[in-house]
């Protein structure tokens, strides 16, 4: 397990050393970083004297060295608007996008494995179905539409609930709920595909020969079986619904990373602009690596591969 | 099976197949597509999409960009527009008919670029191992640790907007996707029997991967670039609605929601037919790849 461990810490550490040189290169893209920090119409003069300043005149590979060093220990530079630490910036807006994301991931969880272990049971009955049917839909609505639309409906026309913004349980339900149908729908989907097979299985035929109930068959015994493929749908989806939540975050006024990347970009702050994007890659290469060292716990098979 | 049925299979054999003509292979599917509701739907749909894509400019009923104050805001059917009109008096309609050639060039474009980059790294990846191998899976491994809308939004706004970079940020995200899959087809393929004996008996590299490993790729990559084609079309919409992609005058569904949040308390048509027909658009095309993936793969059918 040891050397599992060991091994998977440094994929880990070479793919975020590289993510931070593809974002050392993508500021890089147009060619004059110095044009993506300023306003369009500033005067040459300032042009010039950022330059200098930032140290965009130095040759590549100083600048690169200069950026990965600094990088390492957490340096991204300040802020061009607030002044403030880059990476600090992003670190405190962490906690809310949390609680967006894993709300939205718990609710879809909820509502998407009873109705897909429904599906595979009743299999091509009109629940099936309209299941299948959602699930279709579900994938097919882009996210800041859906949240557009539920605002008009619940905040608009209904007043029950506000049209954006953060600090409580009531501001938090329609961005969760924006953000978890996309999951709902795949998630489903895939409960269902899975829970097939496993219906098909022989200890399933003897369990029911023996006369357990359906739902205990359903809900225990093949089950149990299910949640390892799901728990892999979901940890691959995590980076999906971190994407999501930048988007639903910007609908809802949501104050979160995905909201501070939107405004940071639009303002031309790349220092948080480059923290956050490194950050969201950083947490999101942390979950991968949680993932895999619970499954090579549950499944020694993946230790000696 | 009794002593009767044998003999009689013996003595009537299958109508001999010469004194028929084979049937077509388009036409073997189109009959197929015609028993499959779903299917159907899904391919008149993307038909109807095509066809005002590239004929959008002459059935637009108004000029999409000319702006006419004194209507401004005019709900559905009043006027004459039948889907009303926007904040300056624009026809929703012929802004939205404009919009479909937007979405159809993004979606194809991108489909194409994507899947020929990275079905090309794809193949040398899984045909030659090795050094590229390592490199390219690296490379991909890197991309996915970034969620795909953040990347192409970041492409995008450091690149700058437009119909043509919004192309070059989806593609440089959007190849990993047929990277990968044809990475490990090429790599089931290699094996195969047919492939050993082509390298046992001297055929040449190049011929080996252009005659015998590409055309069995051609059946994965359809069905993968028949889904990917609806997440293009939707990443481009949240691309223009979050300001980053197609900007305005020019009408794309994405800038048009975002122009109509702000009405949202006061004229709902304005956020509601952009986004009926990206969910229309994305719907058709996925409801045609899941049928496309049945008929071409149908070890698959029914997951």
């Amino acid at each position: 397990m040891l050397d599992y461990v060991i091994k998977r810490t440094g994929q880990v550490v070479v793919v975020l050393f590289l993510a931070l040189t593809a974002v050392f290169f993508i500021i890089r893209l147009s060619g004059d970083p110095t044009a993506l920090f300023l306003p369009p119409d500033a005067p040459r003069e300032q042009l010039e004297q950022f330059r200098k300043q930032l140290g965009f005149d130095r040759p590549l590979h100083v600048q690169y060295t200069e950026f990965m060093t600094k990088a390492v220990q957490g340096d991204f530079g300040t802020s061009l608007r607030t002044r403030e630490d880059a990476l600090q910036m992003v670190i405190n807006r962490i906690p809310a996008t949390f609680q967006l994301a894993f709300t939205s991931l718990g609710l879809s969880l909820l509502i998407a494995i009873p109705i897909g272990i429904q599906s595979a049971y009743r299999r091509n009955t009109w629940f099936d179905q309209a299941g299948v049917a959602a699930t279709v839909l579900g994938q097919a609505l882009p996210s800041f539409w859906l949240g557009l639309i539920l605002i008009y409906l619940f905040a608009v026309q209904l007043q029950w609930l506000p049209t954006g913004g953060g600090g409580s349980l009531v501001h938090l339900i329609l961005p969760a709920l924006t953000l978890a149908a996309y999951s709902v729908a795949r998630f489903a989907r895939f409960t269902r595909s899975t829970m097939l097979d496993v219906l098909r299985k022989d200890y399933i035929r003897t369990a029911k020969a023996s006369g357990v109930p359906t739902y205990k068959i359903l809900s225990v015994y093949a089950l149990k079986n299910t949640l390892i493929p799901i728990i892999t749908l979901v940890a691959l989806d995590l980076g999906v619904l971190l994407g999501g939540a930048v988007i639903v975050e910007v609908v809802f006024s949501w104050p979160g990373m995905g909201r501070l990347l939107m405004q940071s970009l639009l303002n031309r702050d790349f220092p948080v602009v480059m923290a956050g994007v490194f950050l969201i890659a950083f947490i999101y290469a942390v979950i991968n690596f949680v993932v895999d060292l619970l499954y090579a716990y549950v499944n020694p098979q993946i230790r000696f591969k | 099976m009794n002593q009767s049925t044998l003999t009689e299979a013996a003595v009537n054999p299958r109508p001999a197949p010469l004194s028929r003509k084979r049937e077509p292979a388009w036409r073997t599917y189109m009959r197929r597509l015609v028993k499959s509701p779903t299917g159907l739907a899904g391919f008149l749909i993307i038909f109807v999409v095509v066809i005002l894509g590239i004929f959008g400019p002459w059935l637009a009923p108004y000029d999409p960009n000319q702006a006419e104050f004194a209507k401004k805001l005019l709900p559905p059917l009043t006027d004459g527009h039948l889907l009303g009109t926007d904040q300056l008096g624009r026809d929703i309609f012929s802004r939205l008919i404009h919009g479909t050639s937007v979405s159809l060039i993004i979606g194809s474009c991108t489909v194409l670029f994507a899947g020929l980059i990275g079905t090309i790294l794809g193949v040398v990846a899984g045909y030659f191992r090795g050094w590229a191998d390592i490199i390219i899976m690296r490379i991909v491994d890197v991309k996915l640790s970034f969620p795909f809308i953040l990347l192409v939004l970041v492409i995008n706004a450091v690149i700058g907007a437009g119909l043509q970079n919004i192309i070059i940020s989806l593609v440089f995200a959007g190849w990993i996707v047929y990277a990968r899959v044809v990475r490990s087809e090429v790599l089931a393929l290699r094996e195969k029997e047919f492939i050993l004996s082509c390298v046992a008996t001297g055929v040449p590299r190049w011929e080996i991967i252009v005659k015998h490993i590409v055309p069995n790729l051609f059946t994965p990559i359809i069905v993968l670039s028949s889904l990917q084609i609806a997440t293009y079309i939707i990443a481009e919409a949240s691309i223009s609605f979050l300001g980053f992609g197609v900007q305005p005058p020019q009408p794309a569904w994405g800038n048009m929601l975002s122009e109509g949040k702000d009405y949202i308390f006061s004229a709902w048509w304005l956020i509601t037919f952009p986004g009926v027909a990206i969910v229309m658009t994305a719907l058709g095309v996925n409801l045609f790849g899941d049928w496309l993936r049945d008929v071409l793969d149908p070890e698959l059918k029914g997951h």
